[in-house]
């Protein structure tokens, strides 16, 4: 047993499995938004803010922010523990992750729900 | 035939470097490249390199044949040449002890981490531990691994973490007594992968399978594995 606790659950079967939810949530999304930008060839402004100012939506975009967060967490670090050697950089690399992603789901919730 | 052969020698070469050798074989005959290696051993005794039982199942000769990890007994030179040239190099990712010889030492370490052998804490029985034969065969395409290494040094995963991530091998055979029937430590040996390196450094690229001179499929191990883990833990 290798022990790990910079990994986003600690066990690797829990960050596979997340990784995996994370991926289905967020290739549903993807299909939902070009299906919808297919059926809706001439969107206006008020149709595509109405769409984000429902509450499912607004849900499921969280829902997607969160699963980005998530996934791309998983994934930089297997990449960072894989490729930086040196703990010191490896550890600045995970911390840097760690920050842009807190970021860009604060900033994201303030963009998608208007706040 | 021209053939470039990966040369090391520790006591006299400051860095690794290709050797080129000129052989002329013998018409109508597809030799292993084994044999192309002893013709070229006869010319240059220097060269060094591993075999023994020389029909596939010692699993001693494990070498990178231009670009691919085989077995060279049991590989036809006709399907290692590339371009009218025979590349010979050693298993990648394993350090160099001269030549064509690579030090193990790593990759037999996961192996004894997966704990290879029978684990059974009842009594012994008078003659021998029954299975039938359906129990029997979900052995098949497991127990066969010969461990000569070729899927273990074919896998980026191990390239990157030989100390942390068990390897195809070394899974294929962790897999091998987690569906023997006669086993009772499955639960610790579930426990004893359940972290993010052991079994879950395995994307599933599938050069394992590529590889395999026995043709088992290590990834289809790892992905009962997840499922075993996952069964127990949801």
């Amino acid at each position: 047993m290798v022990t790990q606790i910079t990994s986003f659950g600690r066990s690797g079967l829990y960050d596979w499995m997340m990784q995996r939810v994370s991926a289905v949530v967020l290739s549903l999304y993807t299909v939902f938004i070009i299906g919808y930008l297919l059926l809706n060839p001439d969107l206006t402004y008020d149709q595509w803010s109405a769409l984000f100012e429902a509450t499912w939506m607004r849900i499921f975009s969280l829902m997607v922010l969160l699963s980005i967060g998530m996934h791309s967490w998983i994934g930089l670090w297997s990449i960072s523990t894989d490729y930086i050697k040196a703990t010191g950089a490896r550890f600045f690399f995970q911390s840097l992750c760690g920050l842009v992603m807190f970021v860009y789901i604060v900033w994201g919730v303030q963009v998608l729900w208007g706040l | 035939m021209l053939v470039s052969i990966y040369r090391y020698n520790p006591e006299k070469d400051d860095a690794p470097y290709m050797q080129d050798y000129e052989i002329e074989l013998p018409a109508g005959k597809d030799l292993m490249v084994l044999d192309v290696l002893n013709l070229l051993k006869a010319q240059d005794p220097s060269i060094s390199y591993r075999r023994s039982c020389r029909e596939g199942v010692c699993g001693s000769d494990g070498m990178n044949m231009s670009g691919k990890n085989g077995l060279a007994c049991i590989t036809p030179v006709s399907e290692a040449v590339k371009k009218g040239k025979l590349v010979l190099r050693p298993l990648p990712g394993l350090p160099v002890v001269r030549d064509l010889v690579v030090d193990m030492g790593q990759f037999y370490k996961q192996y004894e981490k997966i704990r290879p052998f029978l684990i059974n804490d009842a009594p012994a029985p008078a003659i021998e531990r029954l299975q039938s034969p359906e129990e029997r065969e979900k052995l098949d395409g497991l127990y066969e691994c010969i461990l000569c290494a070729c899927c273990s040094t074919a896998c980026p995963s191990f390239w990157w973490n030989p100390d942390k991530f068990v390897g195809p091998s070394g899974l294929l055979q962790a897999y091998r007594f987690l569906a023997d029937s006669r086993d009772t430590a499955t639960q610790e040996r579930l426990s004893d992968l359940d972290d993010p390196f052991s079994v879950f450094r395995c994307h599933g690229i599938m050069n394992c399978v590529n590889v395999c001179p026995k043709g088992l499929n290590p990834t289809k191990a790892i992905g009962n594995i997840r499922t075993m883990l996952l069964q127990r833990a949801t």
